[in-house]
Parts: C-alpha cells; structure tokens; sequence
C-alpha cells in the first residue's frame, strides 16, 4: 500500500506553526516512514504534483494569493486541517480586522514609524502583487475545513497525535493540556 | 439649565426610581437630554454620570442631541413596510432634505425610524413630535414639510379627525379606531360604569378572587397565565405594600387593540383596575403606557378625574370604608422589552429595562420588591364583564380550556383590517372571511414572537391551546417574500428590541440573521437551513424571557411550515458553500492603489 | 430556615439548605456547574446563561434558581452541553478574542470554558466588532471588543458609592460597558487590580500589569476550571 500524501502550507501566518511541527524531534524519522510529502515548505516542493490526502494550513487569508492557495489546496487534498489560531479565526494579522484598509496601508507605507526608506511614499502596486483583503479570513469561511487544530502554536504533541490519528484512522486523544489557544 | 433640571429632580423628590419621569420631563423641555443634564441628575441623585445613560440610552425615544423642532419617527415594522412605508420614506427625505437617522442643518426636522407604533391597521404611519399621523400619502408628506417650513404647530396639521372617541376634544387624533368591527359578546357589552365596582365591594377580597379564578380568565398579554390565581398568589405574599400594574406597552407588532381599549372604553379599564386592587388591597396602581401614546396621556388623565369625582377613585371607594385605591399613569420610552412584566417593573424603578430572574415572580416582590401583580389591559377590562354577569356566563364563552373573547388586531394584506372581539376557539378561515382577506399566503398569528402559518392550518383555531395569540394577526398575501419581506424585518426587530442581557438574545439573533442572508444570497446549502434550525432552537432553551425564547419564531417556524421557500433557495447539492466574494474583498484595496479589482 | 434539605442532581442525592441557590448548593457538594456572570455573594445576573441547567425537566439558571426540597436536578447531560459550548461559541464569535496576544490568557474564564468544552473551532462567524477602547484613565485599560457583557464589573467596581462601569445602548452592536472615566480615575491601584481580577475575560486590565504568570504556570494552563470544586 502507498504511503499517505501530506502537503503543508502557510497563509497568513508566522511560520510558527511549522516550527512546532518540526518540534516533533525525532519523531519525524518515524514520520517520513508513514508518509510521502507533496507541495510543502519542508521540502520546497512549490507545486502539487499529485493528488494528496491530507492538507496542513496554518494561517489565514489576508490577501488573494492566499485565497488561490487555499483553493487549490481544496482541489489537491483529500482533508483540510486547520492548523493553529490564524487559520482558525485569523489570528494575530486579524487584528487589523475592524480597521479600513486604507488606514492600514497609510500606516504601514506611508506614515508609520517603519516606513524607513519609502522616501517617495510609494504604495506598492504591481500587479504582479497580492491585493490584500477587506479583512483577515478564517480559512473555513473561504473553503471547507474538515480538521482544526488550535493553538498558537499547536503543540508538537497536537500536531503529531492528529497526523498520527489521520494516517491510522486511530480515535484522537486530546488530553487537557494539548488543546490551547495561545 | 442647572436651576430647571434641579426642579424636575425635585418635583419627583430625589428619588432614583422616578429617573424616567425626570428624562421624560427633561427631553420634554430640552427635546433632548444634554450631557449637562446628565451631569446634574448625576448629581442630585448621587449617582455616576454612566449609571444614569445606562438607563438613557436604554430607551429609544431618548436622546442626547436635538433630533429636530419637528421630530418625525416613521414606523418600520413589517407591515407598514407592505403598506408602502419605503416610498413615504423617500418623499420625507426628499422634502425635508436629509436622511433617516438625521436632523436637517437648521435644526428643523428630524427623520428616524421606530418600531410598530401600535397602528398597523392604517400605514404608513408616523409620530410627529409624539402625535400620531396615520394613512400617510405622498401629498401628505409634502403638505406636513411644508407646514414645518411654516413654523405650523403639530396638532394644526393632522386634519380630519378619527372616528369614535378620537374626536374628542381632549384627543383630537386622526387616529381611526376601524371600532371594534364585530360588536363583541364580552369586552363590548355595554353596561354603565361604575356597576361592576358596586358589586364588587359587596363581597369579600376573596369572593372576588374566588369568582375570577372560577371564570377561568386567563392573561390576554400572550403567556395566558390564570388571572384568578395571579391574585391569590400575590394576596397571600407578605409586604409593606401591594401594588396593581396595568401593562399598556402593548409594543408587539402588529397589535393595536390596546389602543382602542384605552380610547373608546377607559372607564372599563380603571374600574376593572379598581377591581383588581380591591381584591389584592392595593392602594396604588400605576398604569404603564408606552410612549408611542402619548397623545392619549391628557384624555386617560380626564377620564380618571371625573371617576375620581364620582368616588370610583381616590379615597373610600364607593364609600367603603378603607377602599383606597389611585392610579398614577407611569410613561414608557420606546422598548419592546418592556412590555415583559417584569422588565416593566424595571423600567417603572427608573432602570433598563432588562427582565428579571425568577423565581421570584412579581406576585412574590415586585414593584419596589413588593407583591405586584402586573395584568394587561384586555384581561383587567374583561374582570369587569365577569363581575357583572358571573363566572358562569363567562365560562361558557369560548373553549373549555380558553374562556371568554380575545380581541384581535387584524392588519395586513385584507380589505377591513382593524380590531375585532372573537370568541375563543374561533378558526383561523372564519376571521380571515370575516376581513375579507382572499388570495392568503400565510397568517403571522401573535406578531413576531408568534407563528406563520400556511394555508393548510387555517383551520385550527384561536385559543391557548391552539394557536395563542397576545393579539395580532396578520394576513400575508400571496404575492409577499415571505422570507425577504416578513423573516428578515422580524429579526431585524429582534436584534434592535433585544434587552441585550442574556448572551444568547443579543448575540445569536445577529448571527441567526447572517445565516438567513447567507441564504437568501443564495450562498446557501441544506445543511445551512438544518443549522439555522438548529440555532435558534438554541433561543428557545437558553434565554430568559418570553422575548428572547421567541425571538427565532419568525425563523422557526417558517422552517416547519414553509420549507419549501427556503429550499428553492439552494443552488447547490454540495454541503459547504462559501459566501466569500474576491471581487468585493480587494475593491478598498485596489481602489487605494489605483488598480481595477480584477483578482480571480 | 436552616433546615437540611434534600435534591437531585444527576441522579444523585445530595444535601443543602434552604437558600442557597443550585449553583451553590452543587459546588458545596462537589459538582461543577460552569458559569461566567456569576459573583458569589453579589446580586445575580443571571445573563450568560452558561449555568443552565434541568430542573423538574424545565431550562432554569442555576445560579438565579433557589434549590427547594426533593428538587430534580439535571447538569450533565448531552442536550446542556451543547447549549452551553453554543453560547461559550457565541462570545467568542462576538467579540475579539485573540487569545495568543491577550494579558489574560491561561487566566482567563471564557477560554477555560473553551477548552473544558473541548471547542477547537466556533459553529458561527466572526463578527469582528470594533466597539472602540478606553485608556483615560490612570490605571485602567478598557477594552470592549474583548467584553463578554457579564456585567461583573457593572455590578461589583464602585467608587464613592458609585458605578464605575455601566451598561451602555443595546441591541446588536450597540450595547456596550461604558467606564466612567472621571469616577474610575480616583480608583486606587488596588481597586483597579481588583476590577482586572473580577472580569472573567482581559476586558479590564490594570495598566502595566500582563503575561504576570509565564506559560504553564497559569490558572488554567494545567487544570481545567471546575476542577477546583470537583476534587474537593
């Protein structure tokens, strides 16, 4: 029998998520024995290659290019996990939720502390680039999410016991301390 | 302002509890409550200045600006909307020259929205500076502008008169009271004031509890609650006091019955009142009658001093000695909530109107924690029929379970809308052929809080045990959205009159709300109309009072009897549908940056 | 009225007093019934609706319901579990509960209730709401959008005889807690620490004072609430 399918994302988010999911340690030696990674950032696969069963997302959409990601990790996966607060409800980046974009742009180009070398005070408006969104979206209000996994980040444990019961089938335990959402 | 608003305080002794008397008095001088007010109630009455807008701000008809020398709350509830309320909208606009929600530049007119001002049997409707104006044409809007231009007094605008006792001097309303289109066997039986009283107190406290409980009269408010027993139980509390309410906040849409009690048939009333305290022994009764009848406020007032002059009020009632018993006429401020007895209380102690926990009941500590016992105005006035003609005879009106006649407030898509006394277990058909209602889609028994019914149960009947009603009934036509027109304006209703206190009322209305647009977007799955079912199943357990366990009615139970409307609304078989729009998300971005929204 | 009397809960039989309510006659035995507004010893709210619980087959509040002899109590059943994940749901939908970048976090009663019910995501949409903050005053930092409308602090933070927090508007996205700034600038340090302390959420925090306890160390880090009441 071939082995499970896993491809990993990250939206809008920190990368955090990932992180702890390498915090598995040495677990993931017994996990590259259970499963074959498609498009993910852990082995820079940039593209599906082929139908995957299971879809790891951290973070949620903040601009369009995260919506096309989503979707077509939608297309390629059997089952979506929402992975950590961002993807859940937004998270951090959702902060801005409630504030017009264009006060957030102002902010982050133009008149903010961080503005720096923006001299010229230039909005960034290839179109090559992302247009960012009303408001940051939780993944599961753009596609069906079938898993979620909160936390910020979910903790190794989390992450490994829910992979572990996907690819098993296994009833998940969750025991107290492993579902937090800080 | 200091030396006036002080007065005020003062005219209600420094007492907290009057704190709506002293706001309606101040708006009433002001035509708003500014903030230097507030700043000395909060003063006087020893309290922080958020403490006294916690109550203000509770009350829709108080504000904290000007809102116009010529203030115009235009009603909004459903069936004025059917009446064509949308278009006397656009033409009040147009003429005064600003939008709902505003006053105009100068000061002059103000426009807002309001919830049912109790005449939906004549929309589009309004309150003007408290006076209602009724049947609302174009041509009438732009003369009623013209008029505010003039510098015109309200009152000199209204034109003809109403028919039955709006013509009297002391109303002068163009109110149409549409009278009582079916001489009822009960609450319109003529008789001459003053009889049943002198019955009464020929027979003990508890003969005459004996003899309601034995009639079977039941509570006309909705909840149908034995009157009868109500009495005992608060009778058989210990307080310093009793006090009788009479609930006139009859703020459900769709209902006006009350309002024709309270014109044509006020002596009934107060002597039923009067009844009620001599069985209880209360001395003092307080009438609460929402704000949006005001313009009955000097009339009532008459009525009570010439039954005060005719020993039917006051001191030694009937000549009996310690028979005392009075009636002080308690103002709302615009919330629906308050029609709930025990938010009521609140709102006569000066406070939010938030219903409170029980046990323990009104009966139990009530007004000012005394036993209370609150009854609307329907069932007080009926006490007097029964104290005239007998338990007996009462009883065998209507059903067993339901005794007596329920007054109706017919509206909607009918030819006679109005208010009708019908015996109970009356069936749905024979009001309907009675009002001339043809071409029928569905009928809103008992306002929002109650049930849509489709055709196939127009032959169940009006009763407590069947279809219960606090008094509205309104007819929707064929050619209605169901969904569209009467749900949403429904919820919408609810998220506004919500007391906002119990989590659930204040929050899952909203979110009831977007999953019905989900819906009617068409973004909707099956699974979507299960969930919304679901949710406001949620309502009915969770909530504390009668407003916030009904609140998803209008949802509910268009779900069980109209299914078919929200499943049309499906397009798709798949489980999951996303309302996300690219198009509308990046548009403030693009439009910043100067790029056309064409991300797919 | 000091007589033992007799209830039900769950099956069980337990003894309480005349007086108590159920919410308090349950903890004093031993079984947890979860609550957000409820303040022992202050004036019932009775507002989340957390504490909903079967009695005699009716919805009652447990913490507004006196016990009475022979009463039938239910708690723990699937149907109430529900209703009150749904409504812990509800108040994370409503208001901004991001709880990575929250001071209150791992002592903080809303989420704790998130995590005894085992919520990994809510059934409802984020609203989002932006109901505006408040740092007048010297030491407090009120933030609406984390308000849960408990009304705890409505109830219990006064200065000189007087409300310091206060009911505001209602319905929809009106209704909000409103501080009064003047009144809540004479709070001493104690008395705005003891505000922070009686909000079950990080609506009210006293300026300065966040992330006190480190991760793991926290209230609810380790034990889930009620736990304190169930190992008497």
């Amino acid at each position: 029998m071939s082995k499970p399918v896993l491809a990993t994302t990250s939206l809008a988010g920190c990368f955090g998520c990932h992180m702890s999911f390498l915090d598995i340690d040495e677990r993931i030696l017994e996990l590259i024995e259970l499963v074959e990674f498609n498009k993910s950032p852990i082995d820079d696969i940039k593209t599906f290659t082929k139908q995957c069963d299971i879809g790891l997302i951290e973070g949620g959409c903040c601009n369009s290019e995260n919506i096309h990601v989503l979707k077509d990790f939608r297309k390629n996966c059997k089952i979506l996990v929402s992975v950590g607060e961002c993807a859940i409800m937004g998270g951090l980046p959702a902060l801005r939720n409630g504030i017009p974009v264009e006060e957030c742009l102002r902010e982050a180009y133009l008149d903010g502390p961080t503005v720096g070398l923006n001299t010229e005070k230039i909005l960034p408006n290839d179109d090559e680039l992302p247009m960012l969104l009303d408001k940051v979206y939780p993944c599961h209000e753009i596609v069906k999410i079938d898993y979620y996994l909160p936390g910020c980040p979910p903790t190794a444990d989390l992450i490994w016991n829910a992979l572990i019961a996907l690819i098993t089938g296994d009833e998940l335990k969750l025991p107290y301390e492993v579902v937090k959402f800080d | 302002m200091k030396d006036k608003v002080q007065d005020i305080i003062k005219k209600y002794h420094d007492d907290k509890t009057r704190l709506m008397d002293i706001l309606i008095d101040i708006q009433a001088e002001y035509n708003c409550i500014p903030g230097e007010a507030i700043e000395i109630i909060a003063g006087q009455l020893n309290m922080s200045k958020v403490d006294v807008e916690q109550t203000l701000s509770f009350y829709h008809f108080f504000t904290t600006e000007p809102n116009g020398k010529y203030t115009v709350y235009l009603n909004d509830s459903m069936v004025a909307e059917m009446m064509g309320r949308d278009e006397i909208a656009r033409a009040f606009e147009e003429e005064a020259g600003t939008t709902f929600g505003s006053v105009t530049e100068d000061g002059l007119i103000g426009l807002f929205n309001t919830s049912d001002i109790g005449m939906n049997d004549q929309e589009p409707a309004a309150l003007i500076n408290g006076v209602p104006f009724t049947s609302l044409t174009i041509s009438k809007v732009k003369e009623l502008i013209a008029g505010f231009k003039a510098g015109k007094e309200v009152k000199d605008m209204i034109g003809q008169t109403g028919d039955g006792n709006n013509s009297d001097p002391r109303i002068m309303s163009m109110v149409n009271n549409n009278c009582l289109k079916r001489i009822g066997s009960i609450m319109c039986l003529e008789y001459e004031t003053g009889w049943a009283l002198r019955r009464t107190v020929h027979i003990t406290r508890e003969a005459v509890i004996e003899m309601v409980k034995r009639s079977n009269l039941r509570g006309r408010g909705g909840a149908g609650f034995p009157a009868g027993l109500k009495w005992e139980f608060c009778r058989k509390s210990e307080g310093d006091a009793t006090y009788l309410v009479c609930n006139a906040d009859e703020g459900e849409p769709g209902t006006f019955k009350e309002r024709v009690v309270l014109t044509e048939m006020p002596e009934q009333l107060f002597e039923g009142m009067a009844i009620a305290a001599y069985a209880i022994n209360a001395k003092e009764g307080i009438l609460y009658l929402r704000a949006e009848y005001i313009y009955l406020r000097d009339y009532l007032e008459d009525v009570m001093e010439t039954m005060r002059k005719d020993n039917l009020l006051g001191k030694h009632i009937l000549g009996v000695e310690g028979f005392d018993f009075d009636i002080r006429i308690q103002m709302g401020a615009g919330a629906y909530v308050c029609g709930e007895e025990s938010a009521l209380i609140e709102s006569m102690e000066g406070k939010r109107g938030e219903p409170r926990n029980r046990p323990p009941f009104p009966v139990q500590a009530g007004y000012m924690n005394q036993p209370t016992v609150v009854n609307n105005v329907e069932t007080l006035s009926t006490v007097v029929k029964i104290m005239l003609n007998g338990p007996d005879w009462f009883k065998a009106i209507g059903t067993p379970e339901s005794a007596g006649t329920k007054l109706l407030s017919v509206a909607g898509d009918c030819k006679k809308p109005g208010v009708y006394e019908f015996e109970f277990g009356t069936k749905v058909n024979e009001v309907l052929d009675l009002v001339e209602a043809t071409s029928v889609q569905a009928v809103q028994i008992g306002g929002p809080s109650g049930v849509c019914i489709n055709p196939e149960m127009f032959d169940r009947n009006i009763s407590f045990e069947d279809l219960s009603t606090g008094g509205a009934f309104i007819v929707i036509g064929k050619d209605r959205d169901l969904l569209q027109d009467v749900v949403t304006n429904y919820i919408d209703f609810f998220i506004e009159e919500s007391c906002s206190s119990c989590a659930p009322c204040r929050s899952l209305t909203v979110i009831l709300r977007g999953k019905l647009q989900k819906l009617l977007n068409g973004h909707g799955t099956m699974n979507d109309i299960d969930e919304l079912y679901r949710w406001g199943q949620f309502m009915k357990q969770a909530n504390r009072c009668g407003l916030g366990q009904t609140a998803a009615n209008p949802i509910l139970t268009t779900i069980e009897n109209f299914r078919p409307l929200y499943e049309a609304l499906v397009k798709t078989d798949e489980d999951y549908m996303s309302e996300f729009d690219m198009s509308k998300a990046v548009e403030e971005s693009c439009k910043y940056v100067d790029r056309v929204p064409n991300v797919h | 009225m000091n007589d033992k009397i007799k209830i039900v809960i769950d099956g069980k039989e337990y003894w309480t007093e005349h007086g108590k309510t159920i919410l308090d006659a349950a903890k004093d035995n031993g079984v947890f019934i979860p609550s957000l507004c409820h303040v022992e010893g202050v004036k019932t709210a009775g507002s989340c609706r957390i504490c909903n619980v079967k009695v005699n087959g009716r919805n009652m509040t447990a913490c507004s319901t006196p016990v009475a002899e022979g009463m039938t109590i239910v708690n723990n059943h699937p149907e109430l579990e529900e209703l009150r994940k749904a409504i812990v749901e509800v108040m994370f939908v409503a208001g901004n509960h991001f709880c990575p970048a929250c001071e209150k976090s791992g002592n903080c009663e809303l989420q704790a209730l998130g995590y005894r019910f085992l919520m990994l995501v809510p059934r409802f949409p984020y609203e989002f709401p932006d109901k505006g903050v408040n740092a007048e005053s010297k030491y407090i930092y009120h933030d609406r959008n984390r308000c849960i409308l408990c009304k705890r602090c409505v109830r219990t933070v006064m200065k000189d005889d007087k409300h310091v927090f206060a009911l505001n508007s209602r319905g929809g996205e009106h209704i909000h807690i409103k501080i009064d700034t003047e009144l809540a600038s004479h709070l001493t340090e104690e008395e705005a620490q003891a505000a922070m302390d009686i909000c079950p959420v990080g609506a009210i925090l006293k300026k300065e004072r966040g992330y006190y306890n480190p991760i793991g160390e926290r209230k609810f880090d380790k034990q889930p609430i009620g736990s304190e009441i169930e190992n008497k």
